[in-house]
């Protein structure tokens, strides 16, 4: 019998399943989850011959060990970060042969926050409303990894990538992120909107796959009260009462009640997902196009 | 209608309206209008007082479209109705009773004497903003949130009730519990309640709830 499936040695700090998430069903409050550096989960599927939509691993900070009970190809990606197998060490950013029974040890993230394993044939857990992803926010699709966990995989795809190493863009020491402006920027005083978009903010320690938390200038409301709960798109910067600006991330909720000031191109968030805590954020007002 | 859009990034329009109920009828329309392929759009998130169309190809045209659109006064009732057995035993029930200076059992039978629609889900997969109780009739939410809400909590916050899909914290008023499963993703479909759904709460007695349960 063939036993396609890896076991977690070392689930790491936070390591979730993620794939290309569950679209389509924000209306009935579910939020859409999905790798939060997509370029890169579908750099290391492709690395490892599996089809964009198949679900790895997302790391965070210290990344993870793993241990295949057959022969695989993996590839890791995302934050760079160093990649052992039974101590030696192997290519980042490339395919890797790792035998059965073998230790693949994910180390932690030389700069960014979050490297990519992908294995060869996907992780087959048990899908929900079509997706393999975790969400932390409202607990559907598999728990975050624990020591021990073991995850099925599916079947070996007949080629793998040949190539060395794939080049990736390196994690930004600043971030840099094009908003448009509204739907609600009419809440905000002109004076905040001007320092929304030219004051310096920091990427906050408490930010997570729901949403990128900044630090900096207080964002001064025109309008007092409360805003009926209203849809939420990925990247909408919702401002709540403390004035600091929130990027809403992939598992954010699906409606909210906080005034959204702008919203982030789409292009620009695998970026946000790579910001450690500390990095300067600017947000630059950009025309719709 | 009265009707107002708002880009919101690149690829999505926020349609704003005057009332809750002018956004249950855009929002049955625009479901109405993709079914019959004359809309394309990745996401329809109705909501309190606007619907979010979210993966719009072309949000000027749409705009414009939208901006033209004779969207009709009320969308036809869906036939079905889901109805929740509740006990109305919920820690908040007198304090429910003492804001619409009543007392908990007529609490009780006005809130299942109501027939309920849902307006929009958000907070959670399979939470429901049910709509249906006169504007009289709202509730402030509690000054402090619970840590943990049971999963089956009927509740009531502002105009709205709704049905917790799961233990989380929450600080809506609890009236009462049923034990009907709302969301399971594992069922076709997964949520009990989605957005048009008419719902009626049907009181149990406690008693009799128990006996259910423990003969099921």
């Amino acid at each position: 019998m063939t036993d396609r499936a890896l076991s977690v040695v070392r689930a790491g700090a936070l390591t979730t399943v993620q794939d290309q998430g569950r679209p389509g069903h924000a209306h009935l409050g579910v939020p859409r989850s999905g790798a939060l550096d997509a370029p890169a989960a579908a750099l290391v599927n492709r690395l490892v011959g599996n089809p964009p939509g198949a679900a790895v691993l997302e790391t965070t900070v210290n990344g993870c060990a793993l241990r295949p009970r057959c022969a695989v190809t993996v590839a890791v990606g995302g934050a760079p970060c160093p990649v052992t197998v039974n101590g030696r060490p192997v290519a980042w950013g490339a395919p890797v042969r790792v035998p059965a029974g073998a230790v693949l040890d994910v180390g932690p993230a030389v700069s960014g926050l979050r490297s990519y394993v992908g294995v060869s044939g996907g992780l087959t857990v048990e899908p929900v409303l079509g997706s393999r992803s975790t969400d932390l926010l409202s607990g559907l699709g598999p728990a975050p990894l624990t020591d021990g966990t073991v995850l099925p995989l599916g079947p070996e795809a007949s080629a793998h990538a040949r190539v060395d190493v794939a080049p990736q863009a390196a994690p930004p020491a600043e971030l840099v992120l094009r908003v448009t402006l509204g739907p609600r920027e009419d809440w905000f005083t002109p004076e905040a909107v001007g320092v929304f978009t030219t004051r310096a903010y920091r990427v906050s320690p408490a930010s997570n796959r729901i949403g990128l938390r900044t630090e900096g200038p207080v964002l001064e409301r025109a309008l007092p009260g409360e805003l009926a709960s209203e849809g939420m798109v990925l990247g909408a910067v919702q401002v709540p009462p403390d004035g600091q600006p929130v990027v809403f991330l992939a598992d954010h909720p699906t409606t909210g009640g906080y005034p959204v000031i702008g919203v982030v191109r789409a292009a620009d968030l695998p970026a946000a997902a790579q910001a450690v805590p500390g990095t300067p954020v600017r947000f630059v007002a950009v025309r719709r196009r | 209608m009265s009707l107002r859009v708002l880009p919101v990034g690149d690829d999505a329009l926020l349609v704003e309206v005057d009332s809750g109920a002018a956004a249950e009828s855009l929002h049955a329309e625009l479901v109405r209008r993709r079914a019959a392929g004359l809309l394309t759009v990745r996401e329809i998130v109705p909501a309190a007082r606007t619907v979010l169309l979210d993966g719009v190809p072309d949000p000027v045209r749409l705009t414009s479209e939208l901006t033209a659109a004779e969207i009709p006064p009320a969308p036809p009732r869906a036939a079905e109705v889901v109805e929740l057995p509740v006990r109305y035993d919920g820690p908040d029930l007198a304090d429910v009773a003492a804001h619409w200076g009543v007392s908990a059992q007529e609490v009780a039978r006005i809130h299942a004497g109501t027939e309920f629609r849902v307006a929009f889900c958000g907070f959670a997969p399979g939470f429901g903003y049910l709509t249906g109780l006169p504007a009289s009739h709202d509730v402030p939410r509690r000054a402090t949130p619970r840590t943990a809400v049971p999963a089956g909590s009927v509740a009531l916050a502002g105009p709205y009730t709704g049905v917790y899909p799961r233990a989380s914290p929450g600080g809506w008023q609890l009236i009462g519990s049923t034990d009907m499963v709302l969301w399971d993703h594992a069922r076709v479909p997964a949520a009990l309640l989605s957005p048009g759904t008419r719902v009626r709460f049907v009181a149990v007695d406690a008693v009799d709830a128990v006996d259910a349960v423990g003969a099921g």
